[in-house]
């Protein structure tokens, strides 16, 4: 918990978040419309989501099935039987005229995301229900001095909404809680968590309160669609909370427009047009009821999610906890991983600590320089495996492995040909590196004077001398037990 | 239930109806007969009667998730009272 220093004593933030994840399906929730971003307006529209007189919705039954997944996955209540009300408000681009939601009744209730905050600390957020809706088409206001523009491809997309318990204490928890949902949701392939392209958008429900004290009044915060802008409106708005208070105002409960332009939020909609939703039961939808085998049947196919995962990344590989973090949080990068590793029949081929160090070290730092995601990695992780292997038999350095490693990333060849090609194979033989080392004591005969006169620091002059001679092929443990005689005389 | 002539006002403007001020009061009546009305079912007993959600034995219809539809932007923007390049054109909507 971290609380806010106010004029008048401290002050803790409460915090619930609304995360509306787009549900990765061809078609749209109630329509056969396809749901592809970015194409040219109004194309990926039927008669349906057009809210044409007549039409009549029918269920997409991937989407329930995407719902009840993410349910599973967030350890969730199912809900044998939901309904589906309309949320009726008026808006350009919502041609029905309401959104169809769920209300009383959602497909998913409560449930927990364990999240990890950066002090090691883990803490549990209650997930209070998940529902299925319909989302809205989108209004352009800056294509026309006079008028705003519409496009409906994105009407009638499914959404799921999550919503927490407002059980979050910090913009730290609230980023980690964002992270986690992003994570799991895309290791059960449900939603993309692309918040750029709006699959992942959030809202913020905060209060203030004195510490354990009774909750405040709290305003909503709408469409903040990164996890840095989270961050920023949650830092703005509580101390803004706190300062009206302390300066004998009232918050009144409202919706708020987060501005990422000046990192402010600002009141949305005046108290006048409060919202009244007059939720009702969709007269065009029976209520939906799930079969104990549909649930079970996709229960059968949950994979290994994050938390799981890193358990076993600490408990079979030995690796610690923030690095089997870091390697789980996306789970192309904890594919990738375990193909380096390549653990076959529960033994690692590659030692998995060495394994997590070239992953989140070389790569992550060469990848983020070319700006590729690791899907599109010029070296494949195979190929990562057998620079690990060459290092462990010792047929180069590590201090060469990182050379290769980069033509290996230029190149796209792999490691075994880079070695052969540039003669990179390390020197093991003892009388190579004898014969080197003569000749390097021989050039300096005044520093091993020094040396032998107690300047003992010299050694790592002489090291790096005749690592330079053999241009980093020999190896350094030969290299230096030789010279250690050597010096000694 | 009663309704009164300010309730009357307020879902009138939440359905973007324009009811005239005088018709406000007649209206108000009008709609508390209909409810009042229809309250009389509230006499029957329906201790323990699951809500009754169709009169029919009806299950939801549930559809593959195939793409079968759109491609129609001229038919969707036909009744249109303005389009440019595609979008509908409607007054500006930002707050």
């Amino acid at each position: 918990m971290s609380l806010i220093d106010g004029r008048t004593g401290a002050w803790e933030i409460v915090i619930g978040l609304e995360v509306h994840a787009q549900v990765i399906s061809e078609a749209k929730l109630f329509s056969g419309a396809p749901t592809a971003f970015g194409a040219e307006p109004n194309t990926q529209v039927s008669l349906v989501d057009a809210a044409m007189p007549g039409m009549l919705p029918v269920i997409n039954a991937h989407c329930i099935a995407q719902a009840v997944r993410t349910g599973l996955g967030l350890d969730a209540e199912i809900n044998r039987v939901s309904v589906f009300d309309r949320k009726n408000y008026f808006y350009a681009d919502l041609p029905q005229g309401y959104q169809i939601s769920q209300y009383k009744q959602p497909i998913v209730g409560r449930g927990t995301i364990a999240i990890e905050l950066p002090s090691g600390e883990t803490r549990s957020i209650g997930i209070t229900r998940l529902h299925l809706e319909q989302d809205a088409g989108k209004s352009l206001h800056d294509q026309h001095p006079s008028l705003t523009y519409v496009d409906l491809n994105r009407s009638g997309v499914a959404l799921m909404e999550i919503v927490s318990e407002p059980d979050i204490r910090s913009a730290d928890e609230a980023a980690a809680y964002l992270g986690k949902l992003r994570s799991i949701l895309r290791y059960l392939g449900t939603c993309d968590g692309n918040m750029e392209e709006g699959s992942l958008r959030c809202d913020v429900n905060l209060s203030v309160r004195r510490p354990g004290g009774a909750l405040g009044t709290r305003c909503e915060i709408k469409n903040v669609n990164s996890i840095r802008f989270v961050r920023q409106a949650i830092e703005y708005e509580a101390r803004r909370q706190v300062e009206v208070i302390e300066n004998g105002g009232t918050i009144e409960q409202e919706t708020r427009l987060f501005d990422s332009a000046k990192g402010v939020t600002r009141s949305m909609r005046s108290k006048e047009h409060a919202h009244d939703y007059r939720y009702f039961p969709d007269p065009d939808l029976l209520p939906l009821k799930l079969a104990e085998d549909f649930i079970e049947t996709i229960r059968r196919t949950l994979p290994e999610l994050p938390d799981a995962k890193k358990r076993r990344f600490v408990s079979a590989f030995g690796l610690g906890a923030y690095d089997a973090d870091v390697l789980v949080a996306e789970k192309e990068t904890a594919a990738y991983f375990e193909a380096v590793v390549d653990a076959r029949d529960g033994t690692p081929r590659r030692d998995p600590k060495i394994a997590a160090n070239w992953v989140t070290g070389e790569l992550f730092g060469r990848l983020n320089e070319a700006r590729l995601d690791i899907a599109r990695s010029p070296v494949a992780a195979p190929a990562l495996g057998g620079l690990i292997a060459l290092i462990a038999d010792g047929t180069i350095s590590g201090r060469i492995a990182k050379d290769v490693f980069a033509l290996m990333f230029e190149t796209g060849k792999d490691a075994a040909a880079i070695v052969a090609e540039r003669g990179l194979k390390q020197v093991t033989d003892t009388a190579a590196i004898e014969a080197e080392i003569d000749k390097v004591l021989a050039a300096n005969a005044d520093k091993l004077a020094e040396y032998r006169s107690g300047k003992d620091k010299l050694f790592g002059f002489f090291v790096g001398q005749v690592m330079k001679a053999t241009q980093g092929k020999a190896n350094p443990g030969a290299v230096n037990d030789i010279l250690r005689k050597k010096l000694a005389g | 239930m009663a309704v009164d002539k300010d309730t009357v006002t307020r879902i009138a403007r939440l359905a973007r109806i324009q009811v005239p001020d005088a018709d406000r009061a007649p209206l108000a009546a009008e709609l508390s007969n209909i409810l009042g009305w229809i309250e009389q079912l509230g006499e029957v007993d329906t201790e323990g009667v699951a809500p009754l959600a169709s009169v029919v034995d009806m299950k939801l219809r549930w559809r593959a998730d195939a793409v079968d539809d759109g491609f129609i932007p001229d038919k969707v923007l036909a009744n249109a009272p303005d389009h440019h390049d595609g979008f509908f054109a409607v007054p500006k909507v930002v707050e």
